[in-house]
């Protein structure tokens, strides 16, 4: 039986040419990731040729100086970053959550929960500016001023989708068998959400999070119809407000070589922020209670 | 109100009369009021304090002043915990249990047998309504606690009474103390008593000598008996009147097996035990009686030594010989 099934076996397939397939089919894959690989860190060389220069205290610390002037930082682009993050936060995690909860927890298959997941993935591939144009006309026409909290909400909405994603995923990992303990202690369902399936997913909930911050870090086009940006420190959170990425597009487009530089320098900081940020979160968010899976 | 379809068995003893008193008995159980049930919940920890065969102050209430507990005067041997009458239970349109009828007894150990998909795991996971998160369930019939319908009960309540350890060792995302408290906090015990709960629970389990000193640290780093150990105390915190435990030991190693069975025979004493069990043996040492389930049927059920050496049934002497299953 055996000797019949090996001399059915067409002898191309056997032996070396076996092994010659398999090498060109992983080398390709290899090839792939070193291409790739290559791309990204070209442009995070390049980033730090032409920024570096521009990286010194001053950088972090001062306003943006007069033009034609040289020196200077981004200090009010950096605060602004963290208002409207910090902004966004409030609105996106709490409803991004909340619905990525209801999807994994109470909603379970229904008409409802689909449609509402077919929504949220289409609202994670809206492009960004769609949002800035709603806020615009709900929020800032109104109110006749571009403002801190136009630019985060409008981030905050671009947020929600993401982390209800995420949320779902993560919730849907946690074992079965830890509801139906929690159920069989007479817990009612909304303490075994909260105290049980919530904290065995804290780990992805909390990276989801961070994944949608640093999406909406590097956000320019709602920014520009919302915050519009600010040479100086923000004056409240109804006044425009400056953003980096906004920063780097007027440094990047304007004509002098000092704004070209800062433009590198900024971003350099804008890549290295959030990779140290999400390194972090990561480190001291590792939960040593979380599940094996 | 006589039970139809009883299966044909020594341990179902309970006559016409007693049958009677249990149900007549079920009104004064629904019109205890939550502030009374609330009392007994925070009571409970202390009271379990004595092993005692009857340690649980919720019978006691009954038996003192409510009607009188028709099966101590009876004096027909030994009572029915939990009366089960014609049990039909479905996924969707497929009926997973026939018609089963049977009682289960006080303070004895209680063991399911049978092939895999035979519907033992399902029967269990009805005694604390725990199928009534599975989508699409449906039962019918009647599950007597003590006399009380258990589908009348309060869920959250009878599943205090009815604490259920599953195949899986499931801890809590929280340290080993939580995780025993988590039930007690659950029930509104008082907290300045948690401690001392906890501690009674571990020791029931067990468990207390080896996790006396790391009760703050994650109950992850505890191997899979202990985990499943870990497990047992977190059901007996709550002080349950009847264990359900589905498969406990089919993950673990022969002698955390040997662990969990001695633990088994000790908790006999203070509770009324179900078990399903894979392992034949098994239920040949801890149970007192056994129950065969095949195709959804309760096939035979007795005591253990009479399913084991002189089966009734032709199915049963296959699969307890080994012909089958």
């Amino acid at each position: 039986m055996a000797s019949e099934l090996r001399t059915s076996i067409p002898a191309h397939i056997g032996g070396g040419w076996r092994k010659w397939r398999g090498f060109v089919g992983f080398g390709l894959t290899g090839v792939a990731t070193l291409i790739s690989l290559g791309a990204l860190f070209s442009i995070l060389g390049y980033l730090v040729i032409h920024g570096i220069g521009a990286i010194s205290w001053n950088f972090f610390l001062k306003e943006p100086a007069a033009v034609g002037e040289s020196g200077g930082g981004i200090a009010p682009s950096l605060l602004g970053t963290a208002i409207l993050v910090g902004i966004s936060m409030v609105v996106g995690a709490p409803l991004g959550v909340g619905v990525g909860i209801y999807l994994s927890e109470i909603a379970g298959d229904t008409r409802f929960a689909r449609m509402t997941r077919i929504a949220i993935n289409t609202f994670i591939g809206v492009p960004s500016i769609v949002i800035g144009i709603f806020v615009y006309f709900v929020l800032v026409k109104p109110t006749n001023t571009f403002s801190a909290v136009a630019g985060g909400l409008a981030l905050g909405i671009i947020m929600i989708p993401i982390m209800a994603r995420t949320t779902e995923d993560v919730l849907r990992l946690v074992p079965n068998s830890i509801r139906e303990a929690g159920l069989a202690l007479g817990a009612p369902k909304w303490r075994v959400t909260f105290d049980l399936v919530l904290p065995a997913a804290r780990a992805g909930v909390i990276t989801g999070g961070v994944l949608a911050i640093a999406r909406v870090a590097g956000e320019t086009a709602p920014l520009i119809l919302t915050a519009l940006g600010n040479e100086y420190y923000p004056s409240g959170l109804f006044k425009p407000i400056d953003e980096i990425t906004l920063r780097i597009l007027k440094y990047a487009r304007g004509p002098y070589d000092v704004w070209h530089q800062q433009a590198y320098g900024a971003a350099l900081i804008l890549v290295f922020g959030v990779a140290i940020g999400s390194l972090l979160l990561r480190l001291t968010t590792r939960d040593y209670n979380a599940p094996d899976r | 109100m006589l039970p139809t379809g009883r299966a044909p068995c020594t341990a179902d003893i309970m006559d016409k009369e007693e049958q009677n008193d249990a149900t007549s008995s079920q009104h004064w159980a629904r019109d205890r009021s939550p502030s009374e049930e609330r009392t007994h919940l925070k009571v409970g920890p202390k009271a379990a304090s004595t092993p005692q065969p009857t340690p649980d102050f919720k019978i006691a209430a009954r038996d003192s002043d409510m009607s009188p507990n028709s099966h101590s005067k009876s004096g027909a041997g030994e009572a029915c915990k939990l009366q089960i009458s014609n049990l039909n239970f479905y996924y969707g349109s497929f009926q997973a249990l026939h018609g089963i009828s049977m009682g289960v007894q006080k303070n004895r150990v209680t063991a399911f047998i049978g092939p895999s998909g035979c519907g033992k795991s399902t029967f269990l996971r009805t005694l604390n309504r725990m199928n009534e998160e599975t989508p699409q369930a449906r039962v019918e019939g009647e599950v007597l606690l003590d006399g009380e319908n258990i589908f009348g009960l309060e869920i959250s309540a009878l599943r205090r009474w009815v604490g259920m350890v599953f195949q899986r060792s499931t801890p809590f995302p929280k340290s080993i103390f939580d995780n025993i408290a988590y039930g007690l906090r659950i029930h509104g015990a008082d907290p300045a008593s948690l401690k001392d709960s906890v501690e009674k629970s571990l020791r029931r389990a067990s468990l207390w000598d080896d996790v006396k000193d790391k009760l703050s640290q994650s109950a992850y780093g505890l191997s899979g008996g202990q985990q499943q150990r870990l497990c047992i105390a977190r059901a007996l915190a709550v002080n349950p009147e009847v264990l359900l435990l589905d498969e406990p030991c089919s993950a673990l190693d022969p002698i955390s097996t040997a662990k969990i069975e001695d633990l088994i025979l000790e908790l006999k004493s203070s509770c009324t035990i179900v078990i399903v069990t894979h392992n034949m043996q098994q239920a040949a040492r801890v149970a007192d009686y056994t129950g065969f389930f095949l195709m959804g049927k309760l096939v035979e059920f007795d005591l253990t030594q009479t399913i084991f050496k002189i089966p009734s049934k032709k199915e049963t002497e296959d699969y307890v010989t080994g012909r089958f299953g």
